[in-house]
């Protein structure tokens, strides 16, 4: 499965989970506005530790935080390859 | 009323049980009270005891209770040593204690080295000479802490035995080693009633422990929240048939006073909140968590209020002091403990949260782990849960939970199917991100879940 799709559906799960309306997941749409609250993508962050064995945000920076899902999706991939 | 001058001794408290063949029994051990008149467990080493500050260090908890009756108004202090301590541990406490005797196994090194060490033996032996037993003995004891190295405080027989009240016939039985405060409750009841003991050993399983007391025709018997949870997953739960079940130590929750009601018909169950320091406070029998608002107002042998939501006791239970060099005061100005367990009120009755130190910190929001279990073991597939924190980078923690399960295996949907039930009743940052099957939990010496972190 490609990092992109694992991601999204992640964050369909998590959403489901929570009972929270997600926006349209394109690559341009903003973290905030994906309809994730911080709890929910706390519990995303968690999950996807356990699907891919990787924290990118334990490990990274604070300045390089991803701030729309694309750039989500790449901070995801560096740490994949 | 009895003269305040005159100490209270446990041979005193076992007069009134003199001449009924009573025992304690373990597996390994059967103790006859009536025995103690003309013999010891010391034997020629009781008399050079006396008025010695005695470190209580044995493996063997029917040897434990043999010595208790033995030093008991004969030595100044016993420190009584949960099993399995550390060696430093041990030398910290002596120290704290002023000890200057060492009653041990024999058939270890002792952990520490004393100039006066008497063997503890069962058998017991025949007494060369008549006991000194007037002494108002103090009883150290470790506190349960959760975290950081235990505190001693000073008990004495009248703040020990300050719940018991006169009974008829009880045959006891206790899950708890009596080292423990809990367990010694227990003890000293049935010293002073006119029944028997069971215990259990170190090494000796719940279920082996349930026939050995269904044999004992046990009718009262005590032990945690999670020893019960044991036990309703024990195969051989039907061996007892009890008039009275005891649950302390822990938060008792609706799930498991519901499910102990239904194993046993018969019984009273019947959840009591005590601490080490602050003595036994009071149980409750009406079946459900918490205990009443009002008892907030009762102005009787046990003062309650809630400070900074924490329940803060005073009554002539409570420890005397804490011991050591540098040790912090007991009671406030007022002469109430500071229990470090959370309360909340809601309606007319008051919840237990749990200790104030083990909140898990989501985002800002507290969390009390007891208080998400509470809601886990509600669910009609969920025996037993342990709730802690996960690290996690956006929130600092998360909430997830260990789930043993009564007795289907996890199957698919299960996990998703316990959270919803969870979120049903709990805020989202309360309910579990993840739930983890598990077949057993651990527990702490003391019969409690054992907390990390």
């Amino acid at each position: 499965m490609t990092t992109r799709l694992t991601i999204l559906n992640e964050i369909g799960a998590v959403a489901a989970d929570l009972g929270l309306t997600l926006a349209p997941l394109t690559d341009e749409l903003p973290l905030l506005e994906s309809g994730l609250d911080s709890l929910g993508f706390a519990i995303l962050v968690s999950r996807l530790e356990d699907v891919t064995g990787r924290d990118p945000f334990a490990s990274a920076a604070a300045a390089r935080y991803p701030k729309t899902i694309g750039e989500l999706v790449a901070f995801y991939d560096e740490v994949f390859v | 009323m009895k003269s305040l001058s005159e100490p209270l001794t446990l041979a005193r408290l076992m007069q009134g049980g003199a001449g009924l063949g009573r025992a304690i029994a373990t597996r390994d051990h059967a103790l006859w009270l009536d025995d103690f008149a003309r013999a010891s467990s010391l034997g020629p080493h009781l008399a050079a005891l006396e008025g010695r500050s005695v470190v209580l260090f044995v493996r063997d908890m029917a040897k434990a209770a043999a010595a208790l009756i033995d030093l008991d108004g004969c030595a100044r202090r016993i420190l009584l040593c949960p099993p399995g301590w550390a060696p430093a541990l041990v030398e910290t406490a002596s120290r704290d204690a002023e000890a200057d005797a060492l009653v041990h196994d024999g058939d270890e090194t002792p952990p520490i080295s004393f100039r006066f060490a008497a063997v503890c033996r069962l058998p017991l032996q025949p007494l060369a000479t008549a006991r000194v037993a007037s002494r108002e003995t103090e009883w150290i004891l470790p506190t349960s802490g959760t975290s950081g190295p235990p505190k001693l405080v000073v008990h004495t027989l009248r703040t020990l035995t300050g719940a018991i009240g006169r009974a008829p016939v009880q045959q006891w039985a206790t899950f708890y080693d009596i080292r423990r405060y809990g367990g010694l409750q227990i003890f000293l009841r049935a010293l002073g009633g006119r029944g028997s003991l069971t215990l259990r050993g170190g090494e000796e399983s719940v279920d082996a422990f349930l026939v050995r007391s269904g044999e004992a025709g046990v009718t009262h018997i005590s032990g945690t929240p999670s020893h019960w949870r044991k036990v309703l997953m024990s195969a051989e739960a039907r061996r007892i048939d009890p008039d009275y079940v005891r649950l302390s130590g822990e938060i008792a929750d609706d799930a498991v006073l519901a499910a102990l009601q239904a194993l046993y018909p018969r019984a009273r169950v019947e959840h009591a909140y005590a601490s080490t320091e602050a003595g036994v406070a009071f149980a409750v029998d009406d079946g459900k968590a918490g205990f009443p608002g009002a008892w907030l107002e009762n102005d009787g042998a046990v003062r309650m209020r809630i400070v900074d939501g924490a329940l803060h006791l005073s009554s002539d239970r409570r420890a005397l002091r804490f011991l050591g060099a540098g040790a912090p005061a007991l009671v406030d100005e007022d002469g109430f403990v500071d229990t470090g367990d959370m309360v909340e009120r809601r309606g007319d009755r008051l919840f237990f949260l749990g200790r104030r130190g083990g909140i898990i910190n989501v985002g800002g929001a507290k969390v009390h782990p007891e208080e998400v279990e509470a809601v886990l073991n509600a669910h009609v597939a969920v025996r037993a849960s342990r709730v802690f924190a996960r690290k996690n980078p956006i929130t600092g923690a998360l909430v997830v939970a260990d789930v043993v399960l009564r007795d289907e295996r996890a199957y698919d949907g299960l996990e998703r199917e316990i959270l919803a039930a969870c979120r049903a009743r709990l805020p989202a940052h309360m309910t579990p991100a993840r739930l983890r099957f598990v077949a057993d939990l651990p527990m702490t010496g003391a019969g409690k879940l054992a907390r990390h972190g």
